[in-house]
């Protein structure tokens, strides 16, 4: 019975997208799209049985109705811009690139372009680089690698430097609008870059956005990878995040969670050359009956690499937040320190947090540590600050500005930095 | 020094002489699961309708389950219509046991300078002893019976005591509960039962002694215990079976209710066959426990868990009432194939709720061992506190150490910490050690008491002694 109900509601979320029209489409894409389909056909929409998806109930995503649109609206994207970072936008709207409202400045060895455009124009790299670790098993990011319309493509050539960090704007516009923005974001051996991505909502309801970022970070790369999730507050966001960490290479994504009905990210990293260093972090400020869902997994393949990994959220009203981040260190991964933290302040009475931080661990020479904590403010620190003239609360925004600092930290453009403290502000004012 | 099966013999063939048991010649019902063998052990053991009931009810509820496949163990699944549900020890079994007794286990018992009933019995401690899921013998019931205590086998309770088990029987863990539970709710043939009357103070610590003899028999025991209002009581339980080379079903299920004030300290050294060197035979160790705070109550757990071949199993506790405690220290060894999947459940329903749990896992070899735990604290659980420790050490390149913490809190004012810490034993311990004229086994003996301090420490002292001795007797040659 429930197998059949199940299958009605699969095939009629993938009717959304038959009107599509990829005519843009090379070989190697095709080819993708092609595998992707094939493996929907034999994948079901996870349950509330289904152990990874445990505390997301996704139901009222899968229910509602979606449509495809572009837009041609004049849009203002002021509000969204980053300061210092106007320069380097690649902005798509309904999931649809608008050349009109992006601009990009030349930087030697950087490329950065639509994926659409890219699937042609460096057809030889979109080949050996698209979809290529994207896990198999998750439907939605078949879905995405399946009927995907457009993205970012970064290519960072070797020993090359992006001074200007790069802004990808993704911007909904008009009711139930489903996307699938896809990015892909390589630096060769050696490079440098920084690259912002961010999600917002201009008008509409219920929207959908099923996005997949994939990052290859070559040896002695350093690269930073930002994400800022601020879509409205009946939204819907599942994301998967698929790292490839070469050796020696320095890996930071930072994610920002704002605002969203159901938001939820799955971000895998793999660590596949040794010495590399890798920094994950994330800050996440629900409110109202909203749900924020950060799952995260850290593969150490190999020895002598560490990985560190800090997220925290303050959870209000009646929403919900969910950590469940795994390291999973594999066998021979001698050398390997992991860390890993999960802090949570509660302000409301119902509010929830469930939080599962995991190690797996197979190789003996390992220092490896999670820590999960659930708490309050301190009462004493809010009276410390209350005698020196605060109002409670101005106390409690101060208390909880520093709590999210340490997670600030990890960010290495100043101005989004600057962007995300006042928006941490504005989010705790009531 | 008696052997560990010379004991045992004794204290059969001495079962005999009291013969709690008249039917003793019928050793073993057919093999296979229906509701007729379920009508045949509730037969034998002369139980009232409601018994036969919810046995019956349990089996149905256990038909339509599904045999749970999350824990991160892989085992051969049991044929549980290939197992005998009822097998009562025959005295004549039992010496031919004593002959067929693997040198190898022998040893070990000799490791331990002293058998583990005959210590208690030194120690003054009333034992239960349950082989084969019967209960032989009861020690000391006569002077607990002064104190208004009830502590006797299950069977017995349930004849003699009906209305205190059919009141608390299947309250804290459900027949439904989970496979297991449900399948123990319909077959368990014995176990322990103890009632601690209002406001006593058990003098002496009350101890189970289970262990499996029979091949391919199940061991299905069903220990109930109940704290009245500000009563203590202080509960032991060890496990043992000889070595067989098929894997061997163990599901008991264990409950306590600790009425308000009262407080219950269950401490467990399972020490069951953990199969030989190559991951052949041994004990799955299927295991459901959970006690039950109400106000002011108080629930310790404390294992030591050595043996096994496959141990699935998280002592629980629900603080229902206000101001109540739960506690759980656990030592997990896994050596050779051994694999654990083991935590504590921590449900804070009450008010100003309390509970700690700290873990320690050991594991070498290419075995597996797991942390698995929830702490879930409730909408009205205001000021809930909790603090969580686990810390694996690793020996050996070939081992695994797990964590998978949940943890769910839906109020504002609780305050829950959990911290996990993986590691091996430090070179720089041993060359101090080794330097000090210590020979390798003695040194890591050394370093993993320490490490098992914490909780070493919380058990009775007789058992201490026990439990790090069988710490090192399970971790000998595993380093090198």
């Amino acid at each position: 019975m429930s197998e059949i109900a199940t299958m009605n509601v699969k095939d009629q979320f993938l009717s959304t997208f038959g009107v599509q029209d990829f005519h843009f489409d090379t070989a190697a894409s095709k080819a993708a799209r092609d595998e992707a389909t094939k493996r929907i056909e034999g994948l079901d929409f996870p349950t509330s049985k289904t152990e990874y998806w445990k505390y997301t109930r996704i139901n009222r995503i899968l229910k509602a109705e979606y449509t495809i649109a572009e837009s041609a609206a004049n849009i203002d994207i002021t509000p969204f811009l980053i300061k210092g970072m106007e320069n380097n936008i690649l902005v798509f709207v309904n999931g649809f690139y608008r050349s009109d409202l992006s601009t990009i400045t030349d930087q030697k060895g950087v490329i950065a372009c639509p994926l659409s455009e890219a699937k042609k124009k460096h057809a030889k790299l979109f080949a050996s680089y698209f979809s290529k670790k994207v896990p198999v098993d998750e439907i939605f990011a078949n879905i995405n690698t399946a009927f995907h319309q457009d993205g970012a493509f970064i290519h960072i050539e070797k020993k090359q430097k992006a001074d200007h960090p790069i802004h990808i704007i993704n911007l909904i516009d008009g009711d139930q609008i489903i996307t699938n923005p896809r990015n892909l974001i390589i630096g060769e051996a050696f490079s440098e870059g920084k690259v912002v991505t961010s999600y917002h909502n201009l008008n509409g309801r219920k929207s959908f956005t099923n996005a997949v970022n994939e990052c290859f970070a070559a040896e002695n790369s350093f690269l930073e990878f930002n994400k800022l999730q601020e879509e409205n507050g009946t939204s819907f966001h599942i994301a998967t995040d698929q790292v490839q960490q070469e050796k020696s290479g320095n890996f930071t994504i930072n994610t920002f969670t704002f605002n969203g009905d159901i938001v939820r990210n799955n971000l895998n990293i793999a660590v596949a050359g040794e010495n590399g260093y890798t920094s994950l972090n994330g800050f996440y400020l629900p409110k109202a009956k909203q749900l924020v869902d950060n799952h995260t997994r850290v593969d150490h393949l190999v020895p002598h690499c560490e990985s560190h990994e800090l997220y925290r959220g303050v959870i209000d009203d009646k929403a919900t937040a969910v950590f469940n981040g795994k390291v999973m260190v594999h066998r021979d991964a001698q050398k390997t320190n992991a860390f890993q933290a999960n802090n949570n302040v509660l302000l409301s009475d119902d509010a929830t947090i469930n939080s599962k931080p995991e190690l797996e661990i197979y190789a003996d020479d390992v220092k490896c540590s999670h820590g999960s904590t659930v708490g309050q403010l301190d009462e004493e620190a809010i009276f410390y600050l209350k005698a020196r003239g605060l109002s409670e609360d101005s106390a409690i925004r101060l208390l909880l500005n520093a709590f999210a600092a340490d997670v600030l930290q990890h960010i290495g453009i100043e101005t989004f930095r600057q962007l995300i403290e006042e928006k941490i502000e504005t989010g705790l004012k009531k | 020094m008696a052997s560990e099966d010379e004991l045992l013999a004794e204290v059969t063939s001495s079962e005999y002489k009291y013969g709690f048991y008249t039917n003793i010649e019928s050793d073993k019902a057919p093999k296979g699961l229906n509701e007729d063998i379920i009508r045949l052990i509730s037969a034998k053991k002369n139980e009232p309708e409601w018994l036969l009931e919810y046995r019956l009810s349990a089996l149905k509820a256990w038909q339509e389950m599904i045999e749970p496949e999350w824990a991160h163990i892989s085992y051969p699944k049991p044929n549980f219509q290939d197992l005998h549900y009822y097998s009562a020890p025959k005295p004549k079994k039992v010496l031919d046991s004593l002959d067929d007794a693997d040198p190898e286990l022998l040893e070990m018992y000799k490791k331990l300078g002293i058998s583990i009933d005959e210590q208690k019995k030194l120690a003054g401690v009333a034992v239960d002893i349950v082989m084969d899921s019967v209960s032989v013998k009861t020690t000391f019931q006569d002077k607990l019976y002064e104190l208004g205590i009830i502590f006797c086998s299950f069977s017995e309770a349930v004849q003699k005591h009906p209305d205190l088990v059919r009141k608390y029987l299947g309250t804290v863990v459900p027949k439904t509960d989970n496979f297991y539970a449900a399948l123990n709710a319909a077959v368990f043939t014995d176990g322990s039962f103890c009632y601690i009357p209002k406001g006593v103070r058990c003098p002496m610590e009350l101890s189970t002694y289970f262990r499996i003899n029979e091949a391919n028999t199940g061991q299905f025991e069903r220990t109930l215990v109940i704290a009245d209002e500000g009563s203590y009581v202080s509960y032991l339980e060890g496990c043992t079976a000889p070595m067989r080379d098929e894997n061997q079903l163990h599901a008991a299920v264990v409950e306590l209710v600790a009425l308000n004030n009262a407080e219950i300290k269950y401490s467990t050294i399972q020490n069951w066959y953990p199969g030989n060197k190559e991951g052949k035979g041994g004990i799955y160790n299927f295991v459901t426990k959970r006690g039950l705070c109400e106000t002011n109550a108080k629930i310790s757990w404390t294992q030591v868990e050595t043996g096994s071949a496959v141990t699935w199993k998280y002592p629980g506790c629900i603080l229902k009432g206000d101001n109540s405690i739960g506690e759980f220290y656990s030592v997990a060894v896994t050596a050779n194939h051994q694999q654990a999947d083991t935590g504590s459940k921590m449900i804070h329903v009450g008010k100003n709720t309390k509970s700690t749990i700290i873990s320690k896992g050991i594991s070498a070899g290419v075995s597996n061992n797991s942390y698995r735990g929830l702490v879930n604290i409730g909408k009205k659980a205001t000021n809930a506190r909790n603090f969580t420790q686990c810390d694996s050490l690793l020996m050996g390149d070939k081992c695994g150490a797990h964590t998978f913490p949940y943890i769910e809190v839906g109020n504002k004012t609780a305050k829950v910490e959990h911290e996990a810490t993986t590691s091996k034993i430090g070179e720089d311990q041993i060359f101090y050690c080794l330097q000090r004229g210590m020979d390798e086994q003695t040194a890591i003996g050394l370093i993993v008491n320490g490490y098992c301090k914490e909780i070493l420490n919380q058990l009775p002292m007789e058992f201490a002694v026990e439990a790090q001795k069988l710490l090192e007797i399970s971790l000998e040659g595993s380093v090198g």
